[in-house]
């Protein structure tokens, strides 16, 4: 309605830039070889493959065979418990894992299907009014049978960050492998994974201007995974399938300036979201609370709650006045369910369907921020005069 | 390929299109508001998709509930029609509030002993007053729907017609509007018959699937309002006689709220020719049944009446009047009371005038008016 595009759902997903396209480019008609195939075609293909696994390790901090090439974050996720479970069962190295409340879908689910279908035991924690993995909480849960714990790096809806170190030093005190859902995460921390207390590592380059289609699972060197896609053997037993090397070295060059521009992207997000944050506050003292950390959050994520308003509200009207957000909890159907992630944060029903997320990423000016803040108003506006004329 | 017939006629209402002007669809997935979606782009609106989340009855979604409303199926057929329609689409959330204004009318209304059409209430208070105002609040200059029915402007206001297809025509259920409403309505299909719609999905491309008509009671899981009201009644009925108007018991009834006024069928009673039900006595607990001449009436009275107008007519006229959805509107003497009543009285008697259907109002093709049926007694 508004000629106005502002996309601020960049947790949602980026758009891929242009250097990560151009170097894509000659791998579907070019360099268009199986990298498994013996001949010149394959060795092209494979060569991009390598470099680009080569680049990702550098990146992280970690050798090259410790990346797996998956399909997406889910997979990378899915992958990591079913491979690590499965993998200590046939081991008869325990049965049980633990994971917290807030986790990604992609985690919790794959959980609850073990624990439903194959009889393994799973602990799901709470989190703090932060939306925190509390190391008590981990003390008292795990068993001499726990095998794995996965706790995400940061939180997709409110941004918090867990302490993924001290995780994952009480992990290895237990000798119990560690993974972490790193989706969100990765492009605002300065990863030498090597060193630090992390066996799995789930990874979506779409989320830092790479290609959507593939995930990454950064695997320890030293620990076994089950594959849960099999068949040519590819990815060293870990993940079956034609390479998609395009998007590898997509994903690659996409890593490779994210972790070159860190610093750079870190401060203009903070900027911006600090800015987001201090404005809704000020305009909507009673209505709107911020969610999550107030410090310890992903610096591109500010999240909030409004008190009985339905964030799929906010979320259409904001759209049509020209930006486009997320609720937290999308739902296509007009049947929103209260977000599961601000109810374990202690937040009670009168906020938990109120979510709204804004996140910025490199296109975002302060003008949208300006722009935001103004439309936000008017919809908060709207949306409080038709609950008062339809209560 | 070129339209089927001349679209540039669509909507004779002045609507003026000068500047850009911007207006909400209300969506189903159906082919009828689909068509409304994209006659609109075409006529240069700025066009966005809206859908209501209604409340529906929980229960499974089996071959059974293709009618009912707001299924996934829909959401995505309605979804499929925008995305090729490159509009934006959004789906609001009103099941707490249609089941309060209109779900609760239904059952309560029962519980009365009246037969509520929940169609017209869902348009008087959700369609064009909740989805109306959330549409304006956007901004947006005008509510579509997909709706059988056309708007005439004049220098007196906006006048409700009958649409082109009268085997279609919807003017019925929207006799509620008033002055307000159609001034932010459009309902684009209205000049067009069934059949030139199917026509018109064909030529915009538009992907509906062929699906029956939606039906009244779309928040059934089953299409079975008996058994929905017998689970949801306040007043749990209890069996009782089931009796001539002159008081000849001729069988028993499974509680008067498992009845409608005019129904014949699944009476099981043995009578010399079909009865009907004529009558509820809840004082005594009698469903009153009769031939079916006996439910010929020569005139009602009706509550809650609105006049399209906004202007109350200050004497008796004649008009024709529809006493259901699909009856014929017939002759009738309206003689406008106070306090938004009216009493009307027909030429010739009509069959099965039911308490709390709606008696709609026409003088030829428009419709201006028209109100709730009671229980009571024509003087």
């Amino acid at each position: 309605m508004v000629n106005k595009n502002i996309y601020m759902d960049y947790g949602a997903t980026t758009p891929v830039r242009r250097e990560v396209l151009e170097v894509m480019l000659p791998y579907w008609s070019d360099y268009y070889g199986n990298p498994s195939s013996v001949h010149k075609f394959g060795q092209q293909a494979s060569l991009g493959l390598r470099e680009a696994r080569e680049t990702i390790a550098k990146s992280l901090g970690c050798h090259c065979d410790e990346i797996v090439f998956t399909a997406c974050g889910s997979e990378s996720d899915n992958l990591a418990l079913r491979g690590a479970m499965w993998s200590a069962r046939m081991n008869g190295r325990g049965n049980h894992m633990i994971t917290s409340q807030i986790e990604h879908k992609a985690v919790l689910e794959t959980a609850i299907q073990l624990q439903r279908n194959a009889d393994f035991e799973v602990t799901i924690l709470p989190v703090d009014k932060y939306g925190c993995v509390d190391i008590d909480q981990l003390e008292q849960a795990i068993r001499p049978d726990t095998v794995l714990i996965s706790i995400m790096a940061a939180n997709n809806e409110i941004g918090t960050f867990q302490p993924i170190e001290e995780i994952g030093m009480f992990a290895r005190e237990h000798g119990v492998l560690f993974h972490t859902d790193a989706v969100q995460a990765i492009p605002f921390r300065a990863w030498k994974v090597n060193s630090m207390p992390i066996d799995l590592m789930s990874i979506a380059p779409h989320k830092f201007y790479g290609p959507k289609g593939i995930g990454i699972l950064y695997v320890r060197r030293g620990h076994q995974l089950v594959s849960t896609l099999t068949g040519g053997g590819q990815e060293d037993d870990r993940r079956a399938g034609t390479e998609n090397v395009a998007y590898a070295v997509g994903s690659a060059e996409a890593l490779r300036l994210a972790v070159a521009e860190r610093e750079e992207n870190v401060a203009h997000y903070q900027s911006l979201t600090s800015r987001l944050i201090s404005g809704l506050v000020e305009r909507f003292p009673e209505t709107c609370r911020l969610t999550g950390h107030p410090f310890l959050r992903l610096p591109n994520n500010a999240s909030f709650a409004f008190r009985n308003i339905s964030g799929n509200d906010i979320v259409f009207h904001l759209d049509v006045s020209g930006v486009s957000a997320s609720s937290g909890s999308a739902c296509l159907t007009g049947d929103p369910k209260p977000s599961t992630v601000l109810g374990a944060c202690g937040l009670s029903h009168e906020w938990t369907s109120g979510g709204l997320r804004l996140t910025v990423g490199r296109f975002s000016t302060k003008e949208d921020v300006e722009y935001l803040l103004t439309a936000l108003s008017d919809v908060i506006g709207h949306l409080e005069a038709l609950k008062a004329h339809f209560a | 390929m070129s339209p089927p017939i001349a679209i540039s006629s669509v909507n004779g209402n002045t609507k003026i299109s000068t500047n850009k002007r911007r207006v909400a669809v209300a969506m189903s997935g159906g082919v009828d508001s689909s068509v409304a979606a994209a006659l609109l782009l075409e006529q240069g609106y700025d066009v966005i998709g809206m859908m209501m989340r209604l409340w529906s009855e929980p229960g499974s979604t089996t071959q059974t509930t293709l009618n009912r409303c707001c299924t996934p199926e829909q959401m995505a057929d309605a979804r499929r029609v925008a995305e090729k329609l490159q509009i934006p689409f959004y789906v609001l959330d009103v099941q707490e509030y249609f089941y309060k204004k209109v779900v609760q009318y239904f059952i309560q209304g029962h519980d009365l002993g009246i037969t509520p059409n929940p169609c017209i209430e869902c348009n008087r208070v959700i369609r064009f007053d909740y989805l109306l105002k959330h549409a304006l609040s956007l901004g947006v200059d005008y509510l579509a729907t997909g709706h059988y029915a056309r708007i005439r402007q004049s220098s007196d206001g906006y006048h409700l017609l009958e649409s082109v297809d009268r085997s279609k025509d919807q003017s019925y259920v929207l006799h509620v509007l008033g002055q307000n409403e159609l001034a932010r309505v459009i309902f684009p299909i209205g000049e067009f018959t069934k059949v030139q719609v199917r026509e018109l999905a064909v030529h915009f491309q538009i992907p509906v699937a062929n699906k029956s008509e939606s039906m009244d009671l779309c928040f059934l899981k089953d299409g079975d309002y008996r058994r929905f009201l017998r689970e949801n009644s306040k007043v749990k009925g209890e069996p009782g006689p089931i009796i001539s108007p002159d008081g000849v018991v001729l069988g028993k009834h499974s509680g008067l709220s498992n009845y409608t006024i005019g129904q014949r069928k699944g009476l099981q009673i043995m009578a010399e020719q079909p009865m009907y039900v004529l009558r509820k006595d809840r004082h005594h607990n009698s469903l009153i049944v009769a031939p079916r001449v006996a439910l010929n009436m020569d005139c009602l009275h009706c509550r809650e009446i609105n006049w399209v107008s906004s202007q109350l007519p200050i004497s008796p006229f004649p008009a024709r009047v529809k006493v259901r959805y699909r009856a014929e509107a017939t002759p009738a003497m309206v003689t406008p009371l106070a306090s938004a009543q009216a009493s009307i009285r027909f030429e010739d008697p009509v069959f099965g005038i039911t308490a709390g259907q709606g008696a709609v109002i026409y003088i030829d093709e428009e419709c201006i008016g028209g109100g709730i049926i009671v229980n009571k007694e024509c003087p």
